[in-house]
């Protein structure tokens, strides 16, 4: 089978739900396919559901590579309210955008290392030790913005959140030149590869000559970058940044995109661009309960109901009577797993 | 000394060097007044933490907790106010569904072989999404019952109160201490913890424990809800974001293992308390922002996560077993 061939098959699942999910919009909400241009930018519900899901679809990128070196990052929303924080006092502080921006990347890079020097070095749970960024990081977003809504008016900034690029939206074009990206380093070299290796058995591919400490540490470090980049967006799109509410369970929605894009929470095996059609799906999912009407207070209901039936369909147990969703077989989680291919 | 009890020690020593430390510098801090109300403003989370103590212990999570606690209220003050029923038997009604909503959580973990991580965070959007859907007010609950539940205290020497919630949630922790370490379920659940083929094959009911476990802090989460209705005397289906992580870091602070089988439920009652100490604290100083105490948790959270991983080390190394369970 070519490359091209079972990257398909792989992304067939995914591709298949998000058809699924936008035809089901389609049919109660005919004007869901067009598309207009207005002031040079495009508008549309389709724009809207690739503009809306930029902050989840960065942090999927990263939480699938730690999700794939059998790690979780649970401080992302955190790290976003830390970065939009920083964004919003470097640019009210008058330090222009160039160093406003390289502050708040660098302060994302920052949270990933600590991160990474957790899991890596002292060899802590990954759920353990991201959860303790996830408790301390709103205080630490709140006490640079001195527990109040920052807010600013630098243009150059908000085009980060509602500005365009060829008439699409930026925040598009980012997560989609952040995925291309990331993609391309980790799938042009063996670097990706190396991180499936971590994932299958840390021990094994450390004997084997892998660099795992360097190499974990990276990974929650581009974690917290694409964290970075998601914070900055959502303090761009509202013109401030809130430490309580930014980024507020985003971390559960990413790790979500990357389960509906399929990758197994037990790591070993991914891919970026299933993830991403699965942030793609939950925000479908998030803009079509808005357009059919339904009372928001659903929301949540129907997506825990979605959750639920493509966590069956995607569980060890339901693979073998599932031929369609089925993927590397696997007995006993955690224990007695082989390579995949 | 036996390395099991160290976590629980230093909990205890920090718990006593942190009010140490209050007292030198608000001599009130030790009136049984401040003691009652620490008891009272935490008697919700302390309820829970029991429930999550279980869960932990078995090496599960429950991220569900805060909402639930959430439903619970809205649930009350919603069927309050539609059918003038008594609120005990609205009580023993919610009870029943956030029981029923624990087990089949634990019986999708267990027969769909699903990480509970996951399967929980579908069940806090689920029961978010229910709290919702019953109505997206605030609801007030005006009961003489509430009433007299609010009322209802016992007057310690120096004036303290202990109210009913504060004695339910030591009510709670007792019969939480005598479940996890003097029945077979008990057991059951450390075995669990100490790794599910081993369990099994020391004849474990896996299936009912697990079921058992997440019935159990379901029911636990319910019971929460119950107390922080009566109370916040309302419903409201935006209350206690996040408690599930303040329940973890109680029960992690108090010396309980995350990766499970090791730990004592009265160590979460003393994470509970350092929490509340915490709390007061910034509440008695009052130039301090409340956001100091999320950092200062998460730095407890370290030094308890640091000192429970070199235990580990230190144990294996006497054990001459090269083993580097992550």
């Amino acid at each position: 089978m070519t490359g091209l061939a079972r990257f398909l098959r792989r992304i067939a699942p995914q591709l298949l739900t998000l058809a699924a999910v936008i035809g089901l919009i389609a049919l109660v909400f005919p004007g869901f396919f067009q598309i207009s241009l207005a002031n040079g930018r495009l508008f549309g519900s389709p724009i809207d559901i690739l503009n809306r899901g930029a902050p989840v679809a960065l942090l999927a990128i990263g939480m699938t590579l730690v999700i794939a070196t059998r790690g979780i990052d649970l401080s992302v929303g955190a790290v976003m309210a830390i970065c939009g924080a920083v964004s919003a006092w470097g640019i009210t502080e008058g330090y222009g955008l160039a160093a406003t921006l390289a502050m708040a990347l660098a302060a994302g890079l920052l949270c990933g290392l600590w991160n990474g020097f957790l899991v890596a070095v002292l060899r802590i749970q990954p759920i353990v030790a991201t959860l303790i960024l996830m408790v301390a990081g709103r205080g630490i977003a709140q006490l640079i913005t001195e527990g109040a809504i920052l807010t600013f008016n630098d243009e150059s900034l908000i085009f980060f959140g509602s500005g365009s690029i060829f008439a699409v939206p930026t925040p598009v074009v980012i997560w989609i030149v952040t995925g291309l990206l990331v993609a391309f380093v980790v799938r042009r070299s063996a670097l990706g590869m190396l991180i499936e290796a971590i994932g299958i058995n840390l021990r094994a591919s450390a004997l084997a000559g892998v660099n795992a400490r360097v190499l974990l540490i990276a990974v929650y470090m581009t974690s917290g970058l694409c964290a970075a980049l998601a914070g900055i967006i959502a303090a761009a799109d509202i013109r401030g940044a809130d430490a309580n509410n930014a980024g507020l369970w985003l971390e559960l929605d990413a790790i979500l995109a990357v389960v509906v894009g399929g990758n197994s929470l037990l790591g070993g095996r991914f891919s970026l661009c299933a993830s991403l059609i699965g942030a793609m799906i939950i925000q479908a999912m998030n803009t079509g309960i808005l357009l059919s009407g339904f009372p928001p207070e659903f929301n949540l209901v129907i997506k825990a109901a979605i959750i639920l039936v493509i966590l069956v369909l995607q569980s060890p147990r339901a693979h073998t009577t599932m031929v369609f969703f089925r993927r590397a077989p696997r007995e006993e989680p955690a224990q007695t797993r082989t390579v995949p291919q | 000394m036996n390395a099991r009890l160290l976590p629980l020690t230093a909990t205890v020593v920090i718990f006593i060097a942190a009010y140490a430390v209050c007292y030198s510098q608000y001599p009130n801090m030790l009136s049984t007044r401040v003691i009652g109300n620490l008891l009272t403003d935490n008697a919700f989370l302390g309820i829970a933490a029991v429930g999550m103590t279980f869960v932990i212990l078995s090496g599960g999570i429950d991220l569900s907790i805060g909402s639930v606690i959430a439903f619970s209220g809205v649930f009350i003050a919603v069927l309050l106010r539609d059918t003038g029923l008594h609120p005990i038997p609205v009580f023993i009604a919610l009870l029943a569904v956030t029981t029923l909503f624990g087990a089949s959580m634990g019986a999708i973990i267990h027969f769909l072989e699903m990480p509970p991580f996951i399967v929980t965070l579908a069940g806090m959007f689920l029961a978010r999404g229910m709290a919702y859907v019953l109505t997206i007010d605030s609801v007030p609950i005006t009961h003489a019952f509430f009433d007299q539940l609010q009322g209802f205290y016992w007057l310690m020497p120096g004036k303290g109160r202990l109210t009913f919630i504060g004695g339910l949630m030591l009510v709670t922790f007792m019969a939480g201490i005598v479940l996890a370490h003097r029945t077979r379920f008990g057991a059951n659940v450390y075995a669990l913890g100490g790794g599910v083929q081993t369990a099994r094959l020391m004849g474990v009911p896996v299936a009912q424990t697990t079921m058992a476990i997440y019935a159990l802090s379901g029911f636990f989460a319910g019971l929460a809800g119950i107390v922080f209705a009566i109370y916040t005397s309302a419903g409201y289906s935006l209350a206690t974001v996040g408690v599930e992580l303040d329940a973890i870091a109680a029960v992690v602070i108090g010396g309980t293992l995350l990766t499970g089988g090791s730990g004592f439920v009265a160590g979460t009652l003393i994470g509970v308390l350092i929490m509340g100490l915490i709390q007061t604290y910034i509440v008695f100083d009052g130039s301090l922002s409340s956001w100091w105490t999320k950092i200062v948790i998460g730095l407890l959270l370290f030094a308890f996560i640091l000192l429970q991983k070199g235990l580990v080390l230190v144990t294996n190394r006497e054990r001459t077993t090269p083993h580097h369970a992550r």
